[in-house]
């Protein structure tokens, strides 16, 4: 079997190499770079404009954002028939194509964020290596641990006045800039999609700022459910504590309504900005009706029906926008709205992506693409579910480990 | 007034520098822009030269002239002599060869349906080509070749 | 608040940085005439009225190529269109006719067949396709490594070492004529028999086409046969609105053809 060909059901007229070559995988990635995306600027939101309310979510949005990083160029090694010349990229690009602005983009987002989490965390990284200093007899995880603190400060040891106040001015200046590459890194994601004439669904200039309003709304949606998730494990587990913890249950009090209410502010207005760009587009496309309306239309209207105005449209926008305005506002319907809105947002990714590789080049003919479920070969698994659920669960694995050497809660009190 | 802030941007400019060093070592001499121009030729040189030497299978009809004159004469007096004889007999590669002493042939029924199947086209030179409607209905599991001579496929001398 | 001299700042570093990469993309790179002082650009030209669907074409190339010949891709193809008195228009190309169309019915995709009458026929023919090497190649626009290239004489090729698998390319060709070697996983098309043609031979479809369907010549020697054709005959080209300038020519091309 050619590449392709098993996960596709063709219909009627196609093309003979035609097949459905951009599967689970491509729908994964600009997922998994919005939600990269939209967890800085969400964390950009308290560090550029102040906004308060959001500090405790802020630097747990950052943290998130840089292990999503790692996660996020998975789906494309994941997709690449030669995986390992993925590198070719970074060493030939060619800046013609919206894919070879990967490398520098992601090396130039990973750059800021590193930084700035090492402004953020540096006086912590002092303290910590000052006191491994101190300790006599280190045992041999102990010695590492001293030896990584150590390169973490990057031989920067004064944690004076001035110098945690510079500390602060470089975050602002890194999330301030941080928010335009953020855009641009979901933003040229959109682009290789918009850009290629030769896919009719795909083809339109709305798409990179679609992709980039719905990046920031699943990227805020995502933050706030872990968030939510974690403060209210860590209540729990006080809870269930024995020995006594270095905060009382009044200061540790769960999520926090206000938090929430404040970020669910901004999810809404960016979902509803998502929404309505959406709506222009296909509302555009009905009003022109050029060649490829007819086969667009059966695909949109008929075929996809489901997946468009049922999953993605009413279960993924409409039902959440509902939970967010109504009065009232619990954790409980929080959680739900978000996790509707992350389904909404990759329903979109599914339904462009393989909405776009639904119909022929011919006009006449369908693709019909089926998950592979079961995976009985690399190939299956690799470009399957059980590929999608490893790069969906990674970045989580990810923040579990970044998080003991940059601490989210209690110790590690930055002042700013 | 050392400021110790620049310091993540000389470790990013430390990476950097190591990238293009790897790249150095990495990209191919001949990797550039050519005479199409960055958009249209961006690439290996050398690959050109890989699809030149690309091994050729096809010898075609003349090639196939000088051994075997009384076969190639006698289609050349037939309908058939629009056939390119490696059509049926497969590409002629190297042959006359040590691994290619003789070629096989595709004596199979549907070698010959692919243009004496009747398909009644009106705008196409299809329906000027004679053939069956329904071919499993004359001489079924039986190779045409049986009784028509490719060479000379009209029954009853050439 | 970060001060509206730093943000001035650091708004101009960055658009500079952004100068470099941006103004790669406008550069388009050489004229075709600067390109062509070899005199060599190569053409092709189909005649839809002496097709017959035999396949051998296709037969050939997967032999020339080194395409597998049961993986269901092909560098080139045939296709079927038949079209009723009641305006319908009914189109296949099965296994890309590498057996030929043997059957007057149409194949719709998993075993469905459509059965048309010898009567109910209005018109019908057929459509050989192939790369159709275009003068603006969106497929060659959108690699991201600079695996596939045109080369001086019109030709596009894939370089197999460099080929990282994406499959863009493939997304951006508007006429479906590239895929994926089931042995290389690098991606795949026709290239005119690049090695036949660069040694004086024809391409493998071109030789073994018997009812001379199948053309190629050189656009910029006006004593080609086939250059005479294109320009004092009636010819069109496929998908003109997309701004490729494919240099597959057609003679006998109808509406129908998608």
């Amino acid at each position: 079997m050619v590449h392709g060909e098993i996960w596709t059901i063709k219909e009627l007229f196609t093309y003979p190499n035609e097949y459905i070559y951009w599967s689970v995988q491509i729908v994964m990635y600009p997922f998994m770079t919005g939600l990269v995306a939209g967890a800085f600027v969400l964390s950009s939101l308290y560090h550029v404009f102040g906004i308060k309310e959001l500090k405790d979510i802020a630097r747990f949005a950052l943290v998130f954002s840089f292990a999503l990083l790692f996660a996020a160029p998975m789906p494309i090694v994941l997709h690449l028939q030669w995986p390992f010349r993925g590198i070719n990229v970074m060493m030939t690009p060619h800046f013609t194509s919206a894919i070879a602005a990967f490398g520098i983009v992601f090396f130039t987002y990973g750059a800021i964020v590193a930084s700035e989490l090492w402004f953020l965390y540096r006086k912590h990284f002092v303290v910590k290596a000052l006191a491994l200093r101190e300790m006599q007899d280190k045992t041999m995880p102990q010695w590492a641990e001293y030896l990584l603190y150590c390169t973490l400060t990057l031989g920067s040891y004064d944690v004076s006045e001035e110098s945690i106040h510079r500390d602060e001015k470089a975050i602002k200046v890194l999330a301030g800039v941080g928010i335009p590459v953020a855009c641009f890194l979901h933003g040229y994601a959109g682009f290789i999609f918009g850009s290629v004439k030769a896919n009719a669904l795909w083809m339109t200039p709305l798409m990179p700022v679609i992709f980039i309003m719905s990046a920031v709304v699943s990227g805020i949606a995502l933050c706030m459910l872990t968030y939510i998730l974690v403060m209210e494990y860590r209540k729990y587990m006080i809870k269930r504590a024995r020995k006594p913890w270095q905060m009382s249950l009044e200061e540790v009090k769960g999520a926090e309504l206000h938090v929430v209410k404040m970020t669910s502010k901004y999810l809404v207005l960016f979902l509803v900005l998502a929404i309505t760009l959406e709506l222009l587009d296909l509302i555009f496309r009905g009003y022109t009706a050029v060649k490829s309306w007819d086969v667009l239309r059966s695909v949109i209207y008929d075929r996809d029906f489901y997946d468009i105005f049922i999953m993605q449209y009413g279960i993924g926008n409409l039902i959440p926008l509902l939970l967010f305005l109504l009065p009232g506002l619990t954790i409980r319907r929080t959680v739900l709205g978000v996790l509707l809105v992350l389904f909404g947002v990759f329903m979109m990714r599914w339904n462009v992506v393989i909405g776009g590789q639904a119909f022929s080049l011919t006009f006449a003919g369908f693709m019909h693409y089926h998950l592979p479920i079961v995976p009985h070969d690399w190939e299956t698994f690799k470009e399957g579910l059980g590929g999608a659920l490893s790069i969906f669960v990674m970045p989580f694995v990810l923040f579990y480990f970044i998080s003991k050497v940059f601490p989210v809660f209690g110790e590690a009190k930055q002042g700013h | 007034m050392s400021n110790h802030v620049f310091r993540p941007l000389i470790v990013v400019i430390g990476i950097v520098a190591l990238i293009l060093v790897a790249r150095y070592f990495y990209v191919p001499k001949d990797f550039g822009t050519y005479e199409r121009g960055y958009m249209y030729s961006w690439h290996r040189k050398g690959d050109e030269e890989f699809w030149r030497n690309f091994k050729i299978k096809y010898q075609g009809k003349e090639y196939c002239k000088d051994c075997h004159a009384d076969k190639y004469a006698s289609i050349n007096k037939s309908p058939h002599r629009i056939i390119n004889c490696e059509n049926c007999h497969g590409p002629a590669i190297d042959h006359p060869s040590d691994t290619r002493p003789k070629l096989a042939i595709d004596k199979s029924r549907e070698q010959c349906y692919r243009c004496h199947v009747k398909l009644a086209y009106p705008t196409s030179d299809r329906v000027k080509i004679k053939g069956f409607t329904d071919p499993e209905k004359h001489n079924p599991k039986m190779e045409c070749v049986v009784c028509h001579n490719p060479h000379s496929p009209k029954l009853g001398g050439a | 608040m970060i001060s509206r001299r730093k943000f001035l700042k650091y708004s101009l570093i960055g658009a500079a940085g952004m100068a470099v990469p941006a103004g790669m993309t406008i550069v388009q790179g050489g004229t075709p005439e600067e390109a062509r002082n070899k005199g060599l650009r190569w053409v092709f030209l189909v005649d839809t009225h002496k097709c017959v669907g035999c396949g051998l074409c296709v037969k050939a190339c997967k032999q020339e190529n080194e395409i597998p010949y049961d993986a269901n891709v092909s560098r080139t193809w045939v296709e079927r269109y038949v079209l009723t008195k009641d305006g319908e228009i009914h189109a296949d190309s099965p296994k890309a006719a590498r057996d030929g169309f043997i059957s007057p019915d149409i194949d719709e995709g998993h075993g469905h067949k459509k059965v048309i009458k010898p009567e109910d026929i209005s018109k019908a023919f057929f459509v050989p396709k192939l790369c159709n090497q275009c003068e603006n190649p969106p497929c060659v626009q959108v690699c991201p490594v600079g695996a596939t290239y045109q080369a001086k004489d019109g030709v596009v090729l894939v370089d197999r070492t460099w080929c990282i698998g994406c499959g863009y390319c493939i997304m951006a060709c508007p006429y479906g004529v590239r895929f994926f070697h089931p042995v290389y996983h690098t991606a795949e098309k026709c290239n005119f028999c690049y090695h036949r043609i660069s040694a004086g031979m024809k391409p493998a479809c071109v030789e073994a086409c018997p009812f001379g369907a199948r053309r190629i010549g050189n656009i910029l020697d006006p004593n080609d046969p086939v250059t005479q054709v294109i320009e004092n005959d009636r010819v069109a080209v496929l998908k003109e609105e997309y701004g490729t300038k494919p240099q597959v020519y057609y003679i006998g091309l109808s509406k129908e053809v998608k």
